[in-house]
């Protein structure tokens, strides 16, 4: 415990000498103790005073008062690695940190060799790094104040995240202080702080992983630095200093080239389409499949009817305007919503009319059937509860804003979000159980199970409501703001936003698993299908990823835009776009 | 009238011991002992948290560093009675006092930040639910707990096990190794806590096995505490409750002495909850109590 002082030396009257004192505050009740604790602290200072390295602070003095210890150091202009790292938008330049590290074993390899006995600096970190106005790096805070830690009974706390395996086990030797310079590059490097993650698991967050401008030299340095066994690291600094030069030499001149083949096995050529259909205007919806044909609706107004085994145009349904809601299939009949204002209905066989039900503006929500009801929301502020047979409103609940939602029933509820913000629990009476607010508009689609319901907003959040009482279990920050409908699969939840990335979240504690970048907004929703997710961008790409680690397994391009959800079955998935296609591909 | 009840019931009472003295015993066959168990579980309408708690000293140790909490109630909201709990067992460290100081400010720090987020709806009646979610509320909590145990009790740690209960929802705040346990009826015991301790990290990573990890001599290291480290990044995560089963809460006092297959007979043995709670304090103490023992017991009834 103690504090650092910028001082100014009065030695010197004429002129500005600053330097820094550290007073380190003697807390331990017993006498006997305490001076011991001073000894100690005498001992170690009169040891660094003895140092002479470019990169150790010198020290001019020290002395105690009472229960309080000092020492003056050379004070430092600059700022410690940890703040940059921290301060930085984006990873640290990779020849940057590599000259730092250098200069670090450089020094490390000076304390090693010190006689009679090796000193072991045994608490390497970034934020022990100062880098100053030169640019050059300085070793700071030698422990000394280790020493005035109180004795600590039964349960003890260790040291975290930089230290290797055996220093728990209270070994201090040089191969620690190799393996906490392994992992103060790796955090350097990855932006990954080890002290928020499980001790020595620096394996399991390859570097290239994370920031594929790390040169493949450069992470089998930090690896060897970072092997679990003492034996299997480097011998000595020097060696690590050695092995980091060779690095430097070599990715000199071949900075470009490591960066350049990251992207893995995508070959957005090789992918081609199965079949094909264009129809006369944009498709932005999300088709349906049932038994061998596929149902597609266009913002040309017309819902087409394809064989979803070539692509073979079967009929068309005009409506009076265009149609992005998807359709919902129920005893061979076809439930879709149109902005002519019109819920229809269509024989899935024929694609003739059986029934219309008309609202008082245009659908844009899609039908979601259950119960023997028709529940769907209208751009006439209304969700509309239809009986499935005759056609007739059951009830109509009433909100303050459009609903473009799809409803989501589950556990005896309907729930639906509305462009005002509102989210609503209605159960199969039409009334209000529960109602949650989000600052801006709910278009995303809730999902979910009985324990949870998941949805998006335009606040740039991902809400997690409990279904019963609407709770709200957990928040997610997204980057912008989403209308994209989440799926969950396994404890994962997926969603995508109007910042390009398709997030990845855990379902229990809301931590992000992975993100992936598109090259525009994720307006789509993602559909997960076998080990693969699927999901369309505005960029005009339908991406296949692996679920579970969002690596990109290829992507397809279109002529435009992708706003609808894909649709996979049978090992083929299905999208439209707003090029006015839609196309099968082999998933 | 006390005559007239006397005179009434008097006489049956008599009776009722000449036909016991008279009749053979016989073992109660399943059918009825499920007829007279369903008799006396009396039909519960709204659902509702119960709990108990259990504390020692241990055998061995002279201070209690252990702090717990138990508190239960319900919130009256626009979805009907709402369960609300909030269950705490925090196992203090560091030299001196310290260590019970850290515990006891954590279990202060988490309680009061909880229930002032939810002193509005516990005690006034509100539509609408907090901005805030469960998740975030626990991650504040513990920063709270965190900056004050850093301020009053320097040097010190603390272990931190809380569960937030509203409804069904368990929401987890948990740091070091204390534990949170599901006990099901049928005896299985699933541990949903991750301890923090270095032994559990080498378990994990393969280098020791479970036998080597009880005989570690390094058992009590943990790599995450609370009031320890500039950044503490706690366990955070939000489960549905046992329905039906028991949430057990418990500090190393007892997990470290007990198995789990004895935790859950313990629990599902005992008549009572309270009952349940000194038997393994009992069963931790005659174990050697090597240490404070602390726990703490939930049940979602109806």
């Amino acid at each position: 415990m103690g504090s650092v002082y910028r001082a100014r030396d009065m030695h010197f009257p004429n002129v500005t000498k600053l330097v820094a004192v550290k007073e380190m505050i003697n807390t331990a009740p017993d006498p006997l103790v305490r001076e011991t604790i001073v000894q100690n602290f005498e001992r170690e200072a009169n040891l660094l005073a003895t140092l002479h390295h470019a990169s150790i602070p010198r020290i001019y003095d020290y002395f105690s008062i009472e229960s309080r210890s000092y020492l003056v150091l050379e004070f430092i202009h600059g700022k410690d690695m940890e703040a940059i790292i921290t301060e930085s938008k984006s990873f640290l330049p990779e020849d940057q940190v590599l000259s730092w590290a250098i200069e670090l074993c450089d020094v490390l390899d000076y304390l090693h060799k010190h006689r009679p006995d090796p000193i072991i600096f045994r608490d390497m970190k970034p934020s022990n790094v100062m880098i100053n106005n030169n640019g050059d790096i300085m070793l700071i805070d030698f422990g000394i104040a280790k020493t005035f830690q109180s004795g600590i009974k039964g349960t003890m706390i260790g040291t975290e995240g930089y230290s290797p395996p055996e220093q728990y086990r209270g070994e201090a030797t040089p191969s620690a202080d190799i393996y906490a310079m392994g992992a103060t590059i790796h955090h350097a490097l990855t932006r990954r702080d080890p002290r928020l993650e499980p001790p020595f698991s620096f394996a399991e967050r390859p570097m290239r992983r994370i920031n594929p401008l790390v040169s493949a030299e450069m992470e089998a340095v930090v690896n060897m630095a970072l092997e679990y066994n003492p034996e299997s690291r480097f011998r000595t600094a020097a060696d690590m200093k050695q092995a980091l030069t060779t690095v430097a030499r070599k990715t000199g001149a071949l900075v470009r080239m490591a960066s350049g083949p990251q992207t893995g096995p995508v070959n957005k050529s090789g992918i081609k389409p199965l079949w094909s259909f264009k129809c006369e205007d944009e498709i932005r919806g999300t088709p349906t499949i049932f038994q061998g044909t596929l149902y597609v609706g266009s913002y040309d107004n017309n819902l087409y009817a394809l064989n979803a085994a070539d692509g073979k145009f079967q009929w068309k349904y005009p409506t009076e305007g265009g149609v992005v809601s998807r359709p919902a299939i129920v005893d061979g009949n076809i439930f879709f919503g149109s902005e002519d204002n019109r819920l229809h209905v269509v024989s899935a066989r024929s694609g003739k009319v059986v029934w219309t039900y008309y609202t008082d503006g245009p659908i844009r929500s899609s039908p979601r059937i259950a119960e023997g009801h028709i529940f769907i929301g209208s751009d006439d502020r209304f969700l509309h509860a239809i009986n499935l047979n005759s056609g007739r409103t059951v009830w109509k609940f009433e909100t303050p804003a459009p609903l473009r939602s799809t409803p989501f029933v589950a556990n005896n509820m309907v729930y639906a979000g509305c462009e005002s913000g509102d989210f609503y629990a209605v159960d199969f009476r039409g009334e209000l159980k529960w109602r949650f607010h989000a600052k801006r508009a709910i278009t995303s689609s809730p999902t979910g199970t009985d324990q949870a319901l998941f949805f998006t907003s335009v606040d740039n959040t991902l809400y997690c409501l409990d279904p019963r009482n609407g709770w709200v279990i957990w928040r997610f920050r997204l980057g912008k703001a989403s209308i994209s409908s989440p799926c969950t699969v396994d404890d994962l939840v997926f969603t995508g936003a109007s910042d390009g990335f398709i997030y990845a979240v855990e379902t229990r504690s809301s931590k992000e698993v992975w993100r992936f970048r598109t090259e525009h907004q994720v307006n789509g929703s993602p559909i997960v299908y076998k080990d693969s997710l699927y999901c369309g961008s505005v960029d005009g790409n339908l991406y296949c990823l692996e679920y579970r680690t969002g690596r990109l397994r290829w992507k397809f391009g279109t002529e435009a835009a992708i706003t609808g959800t894909p649709l996979a079955y049978d090992d083929i998935v299905y999208v439209g776009s707003t090029d006015h296609q839609v196309y099968a591909l082999l998933a | 009238m006390d005559k007239f009840f006397r005179w009434l019931f008097g006489n049956q009472q008599q009776t009722q011991v000449q036909t016991q003295d008279m009749v053979n015993t016989a073992p109660l066959s399943e059918q009825q002992l499920q007829s007279i168990v369903s008799n006396h579980n009396p039909r519960i309408e709204l659902q509702q948290l119960v709990a108990s708690c259990g504390q020692s000293v241990g055998k061995q140790r002279e201070l209690n560093e252990d702090s717990l909490l138990a508190l239960t109630s319900t919130m009256a909201g626009n979805s009907g009675n709402l369960p609300f709990g909030l269950y705490i067992v925090a196992d203090g460290m560091g030299g001196h006092q310290f260590g019970e100081l850290a515990s006891n400010a954590a279990i202060r720090c988490v309680a009061s930040h909880v229930l002032r987020k939810f002193h509005p709806y516990l005690f006034n009646v509100k539509s609408d639910t907090i901005e805030e979610s469960f998740q975030e509320i626990m991650q504040a909590a513990v920063g709270d707990a965190q900056r004050v145990i850093q301020k009053e009790a320097p040097g010190s740690g603390t272990t931190l096990t809380a569960a937030l209960v509203v409804g069904q929802q368990i929401t987890v705040a948990h740091v070091g190794d204390s534990r949170a346990y599901f006990i099901y009826p049928d005896g299985r015991i699933e541990p949903i806590t991750r301890d923090h301790s270095l032994v559990k990290r080498l378990e994990e990573l393969g280098h020791i096995t479970p036998e080597e990890a009880a005989n570690y001599p390094h058992r009590n290291v943990l790599y995450r505490a609370l009031g320890q480290g500039e950044i503490l990044e706690p366990d955070i995560f939000t489960v549905g409750f046992p329905q039906p089963g028991h949430l057990l809460l418990c500090s190393d006092g007892l997990w470290g002495v007990i198995t789990e297959n004895e935790l859950a007979r313990a629990v599902n043995e005992a008549p009572t909850l309270h009952r349940a709670c000194q038997n393994l304090v009992n069963a931790a103490n005659a174990a050697g109590g090597p240490d404070n023992i602390s726990v703490v017991l939930v049940q979602l009834i109806g």
